[in-house]
């Protein structure tokens, strides 16, 4: 009967399934804010090209905010943010929203250099081959910059995935913050910490990997 | 809908210790950026230089810096070396994951810096009787620290937004602090939005005198 209670157990299967389904929660609001934002950030890049004075007075310097403010500042200001003008958002969905509009303002970058890409005088020969401005931005301007700035977008895609490790301190139980669960739990920090370590980098370093390659063969 | 008043008068009054919180901020930024120089520029030359087991310690350093999560490497050196009875105070932490961080960052871009100095100027300098140290110090860093001029720039702004991390383990700078105070007043949007105002500025300060320096640095 008198056997001593302890407050911790050790690491066990479940806890690795654990840490698997947290992975997935985290590749999850990664590849959808990736996906959002960089539609959203394409369409900005866009118009910073495109839009002169409006974009440079009002665009540019949001999208520069963005980048200038540390994204563990903009999660939590925006997460305290919400309820203030009476919406009600969860921490995936309010991560969701931060991690959006902040891969849209570095993808808009790249993808304004993506545009810059693309020669003018290749433009007016789409132009002057009888192509509308649509038709020269969707069959020509897209095709080459995308592939100019592909690199970079991989960059950035990946710079998302690891920073989405900070939708933690909202209470999204991503992988890291899965990690820190476990390791309150089994007093085994090491051991766990260096797991959660291997998932990100088993994600990261293939894709990074393969779009070094290409961008070797595509310079060539 | 807007029922929420805003308090800004406990931010004001905390104003001067966000601001020297924001000094800890700018100066354990500039201690890793210094201290990853350094390491960077070991860990480019062995990679390029080296074979063996140096070269797998250098490439291992430079990989997991560069797909695993800034906030991972910092739980590491905190919770995961403390198991090992390494313990260290909330400074050093950060200190070491920042500047893990950045030496494996910086790396990359020392590598094309030394592929862009042409191999003549190592022949031309030996052959002048220098010996391997010297041409280093002498003659090839000094122009690879000029052609990485403003990825340098970049990673010092990255390390002043990385050093917000330092929240989630107990160090006191400017996000540190300004949670410290959020959570004593309930004010946290007040004092996040101050804190994320502080972050922009010292961000454009930044810049402006990384501009000024490079006009000095590179008048010829």
């Amino acid at each position: 009967m008198d056997t001593p209670i302890s407050f911790f157990s050790g690491f066990g299967l479940q806890d690795v399934l654990f840490m698997a389904e947290a992975a997935w929660r985290t590749l999850l609001i990664s590849l959808i804010s990736i996906s959002l934002g960089t539609l959203l950030g394409t369409l900005f890049g866009w118009m910073l090209y495109e839009g002169r004075i409006w974009a440079t007075l009002f665009l540019a310097p949001i999208l520069d905010a963005f980048r200038s403010v540390p994204l563990i500042i903009q999660l939590v200001l925006f997460y305290n943010f919400v309820p203030i003008i009476g919406l009600n958002l969860d921490a995936f969905q309010s991560g969701l929203v931060v991690l959006t509009l902040y891969t849209a303002s570095l993808v808009a970058n790249v993808a304004r250099g993506g545009i810059e890409a693309v020669g003018t005088p290749m433009r007016r020969a789409a132009r002057s081959l009888g192509m509308s401005y649509w038709q020269d931005l969707i069959y020509v301007v897209f095709p080459i910059g995308a592939r100019a700035v592909f690199p970079s977008w991989v960059g950035v895609a990946l710079g998302v995935l690891k920073d989405s490790a900070l939708v933690s301190v909202l209470g999204y139980v991503e992988l890291l913050r899965a990690s820190q669960i476990l390791m309150t739990r089994t007093q085994e920090p090491l051991l766990i910490i260096s797991i959660a370590g291997a998932f990100y980098f088993a994600l990261s370093y293939p894709i990074s990997r393969y779009s070094a390659k290409l961008e070797k063969r595509w310079s060539q | 809908m807007f029922d929420y008043n805003f308090h800004w008068r406990p931010v004001i009054r905390s104003l001067p210790d966000l601001l020297e919180a924001s000094l800890l901020t700018l100066q354990v930024a500039t201690l890793s950026m210094l201290i990853g120089i350094v390491i960077g520029l070991g860990l480019s030359v062995i990679r390029l230089r080296m074979r063996g087991p140096l070269y797998w310690f250098a490439t291992a350093w430079i990989e997991l810096a560069r797909n695993t999560p800034a906030l991972f490497q910092l739980f590491f050196f905190g919770f995961g070396l403390g198991a090992l009875g390494w313990h260290m105070t909330p400074y050093m932490i950060v200190l070491s994951g920042l500047t893990f961080n950045n030496a494996g960052y910086l790396a990359e871009n020392f590598r094309g810096g030394f592929q862009a100095v042409p191999e003549t100027q190592m022949r031309a300098a030996r052959s002048l009787g220098m010996n391997l140290w010297q041409t280093y110090t002498r003659i090839l860093v000094p122009q690879v620290l000029r052609i990485v001029y403003y990825p340098m720039t970049n990673q010092l702004v990255w390390a002043v937004l990385m050093s917000s991390l330092g929240m989630l383990v107990g160090f006191r700078e400017l996000s540190g602090e300004t949670q410290f105070f959020a959570s004593r007043t309930y004010r946290i949007f007040e004092y996040f939005a101050v804190t994320a105002v502080i972050y922009y500025v010292l961000v454009k300060l930044i810049l402006l005198a990384s501009r000024l320096l490079a006009m000095r640095l590179f008048r010829y």
